[in-house]
């Protein structure tokens, strides 16, 4: 039941930071105080233009924890095997130590709850935490950045190959009421090491939808390699604002895969500032659509040193009304001389009434550089599709097996077998319900 | 097997086969040659079930059924098999898993149990043989970079894979050196036998060298204007086509 006080968006988020004033940090008290004087989003914002959030921001949310439904929620933590790897969970914002475990050496890698490597390691933290992922005018990151937040932490300690991933699964659980969740994630990947960090967002089925308010920062430290999957499969109801911002040392390498398979309203901020050179940065995603789901993603690079190289390629497979967006910014900076940046977006509508927008923005200050974008959207095309036939393959199955070939690619990427098998499963149970 | 009674086919606006009449029985090769633009692909495509293309009149039947009726992939499940002028590339999709997929549909349709894995390998490895196509083309995407006669060998490669009744090469032996047009004939050579046909269309009469036709025909402005055996191809090589094309005319 919406009352006063919680369907004006921001004048409950102020309450509630209000309320926390007494344990606020600096840090957290200057975000709260740029927040203070941002206004909501809205469609009239050149970066936000593809959203219609009043009905996100006129709703109530519960904010104090619900108590979590484990029947519903211990499902969505075992779609896959595990075993080799360090896992978190997270619900409705809040840790379940319960659920999660370490495997790797923590002489290699710290993994551990934002809040409680804010105690054990506040210096690591303080020299991380806030300095990439700068606000600006974000109404949701400065939000997040003053409100404590928990999520996870993974420290790699320098020269060392961690073996085992780190998972961590996010549910928003609103099955009493729609819940608004802020989650804060920070990775720091020392000298010469290697790890891959798995981010899987879930919601329980229910009738409430939920928001999540993320704002994710990875510092990948020289000659260091980050593996980085964003995997989103929340409810149809269920909606997610993110912010995720990597910084790049010199000779690094940050590979970051983002899947976005359902949600209600789901806008992704992808940044990575490269900050030396001979730095290689692949920013991979895919979108799988159906119903009224509107995915809006929206990459940054910033080349900011010479001889580096950006990857970015964005596919979707939009069937229903759902609808895709791809804002891809390149920046490179006057000092990124021999800089290579690409981008390249391609897309597959499956109904009349799926639509993308793509915007590819380029800004370049240095002269010797080689940079291209190119974006293509059509239907499936139609001589492999009767090649396919002529040798005896169903249409059905002939089309299913092009939007894979098609996202191909992308999934290729996702180099921890498990969870590539996992989201292969769930597009090939999506591309059956064509039929 | 098959038998096409004056069958009429337009692409657009544009009307291309004008009355098309056809016999081909158990065992036998026939040719189909004629000049640029006289309609050998379209009747190809035609048959294959291409939908850029609208039967404007006439019948197929192959095999007892209305074939013009069938979806391409029931065309090919009922034991017809076009090899493709230009085949496809298909980034993403494997050449060995396309196969398996191209082989179990086929053998649904004739009411076969799917192969199993090492069943499937097996004959893969037979087959191979055939065409001298190598494994490691097998394991890359379908057709990706594949040369020009790695491609055409591939269709044969899958022609033997899949069995089929009538098989149609459209073209398979232009733009193949004289080696790959050598695997490629004795390949198909080695596929032929009293059970099936193959409907040979091609532009040149170099590959009847290689495979020996039981008939030729001419097609000419969308019509079969003259039909022979053997020896006609190597009129045909030795004239040229303005012969033909002013009997025709003269009949017209």
């Amino acid at each position: 039941m919406p009352t006063a006080e919680t369907t004006d968006f921001k004048q409950m988020a102020l309450a509630r930071l209000a309320d926390q004033a007494a344990s606020q940090n600096d840090q957290q008290r200057a975000a709260a105080q740029v927040f203070a004087r941002l206004d909501a989003p809205t469609r009239k914002h050149e970066e936000w233009k593809y959203l219609d959030l009043r009905q996100l921001l006129g709703q109530s949310y519960q904010l104090a924890p619900a108590q979590p439904q484990w029947a519903a929620i211990d499902p969505l933590l075992h779609q896959y095997a595990e075993d080799q790897a360090n896992v978190l969970v997270f619900v409705n914002g809040q840790y379940a130590p319960e659920h999660s475990r370490v495997v790797s050496n923590p002489a290699q890698v710290v993994v551990c709850p934002l809040a409680e490597a804010r105690q054990k390691y506040p210096d690591v933290v303080a020299a991380h935490l806030g300095q990439y992922a700068q606000y600006g005018d974000h109404f949701f990151a400065a939000l997040n950045s003053a409100w404590a937040a928990n999520g996870a932490f993974v420290w790699v300690k320098p020269n060392q190959t961690v073996a085992e991933p780190i998972i961590a699964h996010y549910v928003t659980d609103s099955s009493e009421a729609s819940t608004l969740v802020h989650l804060r994630n920070l990775v720091v990947v020392g000298t010469s090491s290697q790890c891959t960090f798995i981010e899987h967002y879930n919601s329980t089925p229910s009738a409430f939808g939920g928001l999540t308010n993320l704002v994710a920062e990875l510092a990948v430290g020289a000659n260091a390699h980050l593996d980085h999957y964003k995997i989103q499969d929340e409810a149809a109801n269920a909606s997610h604002i993110g912010l995720t911002q990597a910084h790049q040392q010199a000779d690094s390498r940050y590979y970051n895969t983002t899947i976005s398979l359902s949600g209600q309203i789901v806008r992704n901020n992808l940044g990575i500032s490269i900050d030396g050179s001979n730095c290689e940065a692949y920013m991979n995603g895919l979108m799988v659509l159906t119903g009224q789901t509107l995915v809006d993603n929206h990459t940054a690079v910033d080349h900011l040193k010479p001889h580096s190289q950006s990857n970015q390629l964005y596919k979707g497979l939009l069937d229903g009304r759902s609808t895709g967006v791809f804002n891809g910014k390149i920046y490179v900076r006057p000092d990124a001389q021999k800089t290579n940046a690409y981008q390249s977006s391609k897309n597959i509508l499956l109904s009349d009434s799926a639509t993308v927008d793509a915007k590819p923005q380029l800004e370049i200050w240095a002269d010797d550089v080689k940079c291209s974008h190119g974006h293509a959207t059509g239907a499936l095309d139609e001589e492999p599709l009767f090649y396919l036939r002529a040798r005896g393959i169903a249409l059905e199955q002939a089309r299913a097996m092009l939007m894979f070939a098609f996202a191909d690619d992308v999934l290729a990427r996702l180099s921890y077998a498990p969870v590539r098998d996992h989201i292969e499963k769930i597009i090939a149970e999506r591309l059956r319900w064509q039929d | 097997m098959l038998k096409i009674s004056n069958l009429e086919a337009a692409i657009g606006e544009k009307q291309i086969l004008r009355g098309i009449n056809l016999e081909v029985r158990p065992g036998e090769v026939h040719a189909i040659m004629g000049p640029n633009g006289s309609g050998k692909s379209t009747l190809a495509s035609v048959l294959a079930g291409r939908e850029d293309y609208e039967v404007l009149g006439g019948q197929v039947d192959f095999l007892g059924q209305d074939l013009l009726e069938l979806a391409p992939e029931e065309r090919a499940g009922l034991g017809l098999f076009l090899a493709f002028q230009y085949p496809v590339e298909i980034p993403g999709v494997s050449n060995t898993n396309f196969l398996k997929a191209a082989v179990n549909s086929v053998r649904k349709y004739r009411g076969q149990e799917p192969m199993d894995a090492v069943g499937f390998l097996k004959m893969m490895k037979d087959k191979m043989k055939l065409v001298n196509i190598d494994q490691s083309l097998l394991s890359r995407s379908l057709n990706e970079g594949f040369s020009g006669g790695e491609k055409k060998r591939n269709e044969i490669f899958q022609m033997a894979m899949l069995e089929p009744k009538l098989a149609i090469l459209d073209e398979t032996d232009s733009g193949l050196d004289i080696d790959a047009l050598r695997i490629v004939a004795n390949g198909v050579n080695t596929l032929k036998s009293a059970d099936n046909a193959i409907l040979l269309i091609t532009h040149y009469q170099r590959l009847l060298d290689y495979i020996v036709p039981d008939f030729v025909h001419v097609l000419y402005k969308g019509r079969i204007v003259k039909s022979g055996t053997k020896e006609l191809a190597l009129e045909l090589e030795e004239k040229g086509y303005d012969w033909v094309k002013q009997e025709a005319e003269a009949l017209a």
